[in-house]
């Protein structure tokens, strides 16, 4: 169904919505876990080898006082992904074993939609990209297990929040019940 | 489904942003939450011109030193280095590795000052109550709010060089204070984007029927 002034998708069937959403969520609560816990680049340079992690990049911009740049690569790329995918089970699993929807649910949705924009881990696998070919001149770069898994994660987030069904949701999760 | 569709507003009804829920107008000016799933309730966002604007200036005041100052500074054997955005792009070009600098380019100078534009036009024709392609307009407003996140790339680059590249004296790279800005004028600009109203721009097309 589209708009019919403006011509966006205002709504679409999706099967198995709540059981491919819930599994996929799963999936990307694990690549996530694996993502923070490896490195993500190794650089070599004569005998030195420098590793990376996400957070060990927030640590450095915190010790160079950039807190509030330290926070907002922190909250997009760490706090925003992680609360989205722990609402997303939280509101999922009890619809999905036919329990009654979770304690403040509905809110938690509206939370989990909102803060959509602010989830930027897509654009920080370009990031890695770019930062590859631009040490690519000056050093060796060995690319980490978490570029792989971190690369799986976009996609599995983008799967699980592609199958949600938001009206089906927002009707499971009504408050007045 | 024709152009002459009936709106929610014709009806005395108001639209939940959040979950779609049709409440009725009396019920909204009682308590204005949704019962559905408890979002504030309001006809069109408040004051969204004003609140976009403002959000607007500052993203412009923004992102002067931003393309100016120094984003990264490197330190190779003592000699220091300081690189702005354009020249990050340009040394890119020279190398040879013009995918890198179309990417960043893009990103961080094309999308940022675009975005603005489209606000700035959107802002004004709102503001002058013109019903001139009013689909074409809520496009470039979907545009606006899905691209913005995209120039955050080179804040990325910036976390990671910082953390990978400390090699004592032989290599170091620090952020610069363009990244500050820069931060600030992708943030600003995403909350304009937010806070600006899409259908202020069909209301003027509703008014003069």
């Amino acid at each position: 169904m589209l708009c019919s002034r403006c011509g966006a998708v205002l709504y679409r069937y999706k099967p198995d919505s709540i059981e491919r959403s819930l599994a996929l969520t799963l999936t990307a609560l694990i690549l996530f876990l694996l993502s923070n816990s490896f490195p993500f680049l190794a650089m070599k340079s004569g005998g030195l080898i420098q590793e990376t992690t996400l957070l060990s990049g927030v640590r450095e911009l915190w010790k160079q006082e950039l807190h509030g740049l330290s926070f907002l690569v922190l909250f997009t790329c760490v706090l925003v992904p992680l609360a989205q995918m722990i609402g997303l089970l939280y509101i999922l699993m009890p619809l999905k074993w036919g329990r009654r929807p979770a304690a403040h649910a509905a809110r938690i949705f509206r939370l989990v939609q909102e803060v959509a924009p602010w989830g930027m881990m897509e654009v920080f696998m370009i990031g890695i990209l770019v930062a590859l070919v631009k040490l690519g001149h000056m050093a060796t770069i060995v690319p980490g297990i978490s570029v792989y898994s971190f690369g799986a994660l976009i996609f599995a987030m983008a799967a699980a929040f592609s199958s949600l069904d938001p009206p089906l949701l927002w009707d499971r999760l009504d408050m007045r019940r | 489904m024709s152009e002459s569709a009936v709106t929610a507003r014709q009806l005395g009804m108001v639209n939940c942003h959040d979950c779609s829920l049709l409440v009725e107008a009396e019920q909204v000016a009682v308590l204005p939450r949704c019962p559905r799933c408890g979002a504030h309730l309001h006809l069109r966002k408040s004051n969204s011109l004003a609140r976009t604007w403002a959000l607007v200036w500052a993203a412009i005041i923004f992102i002067v030193p931003a393309n100016i100052l120094p984003m990264t500074v490197t330190t190779t054997l003592g000699a220091k280095q300081a690189d702005t955005i354009m020249s990050g792009v340009i040394y890119f070009m020279q190398s040879g590795s013009w995918e890198i600098a179309a990417v960043i380019f893009i990103a961080s100078v094309f999308v940022p000052f675009v975005k603005l534009c489209i606000l700035i036009f959107l802002l004004l024709s709102v503001r002058f109550r013109t019903s001139w392609r009013p689909k074409d307009r809520t496009v470039l407003y979907r545009l606006t709010e899905l691209v913005g996140r995209w120039s955050m790339v080179d804040i990325y680059v910036v976390t990671i060089l910082v953390a990978l590249v400390k090699l004592g004296a032989i290599a170091a790279i620090e952020a610069g204070p363009a990244a500050v800005y820069f931060a600030a004028v992708v943030v600003t600009t995403m909350f304009a984007a937010e806070s600006f109203d899409p259908r202020l721009i069909w209301d003027v097309l509703e008014e003069d029927v």
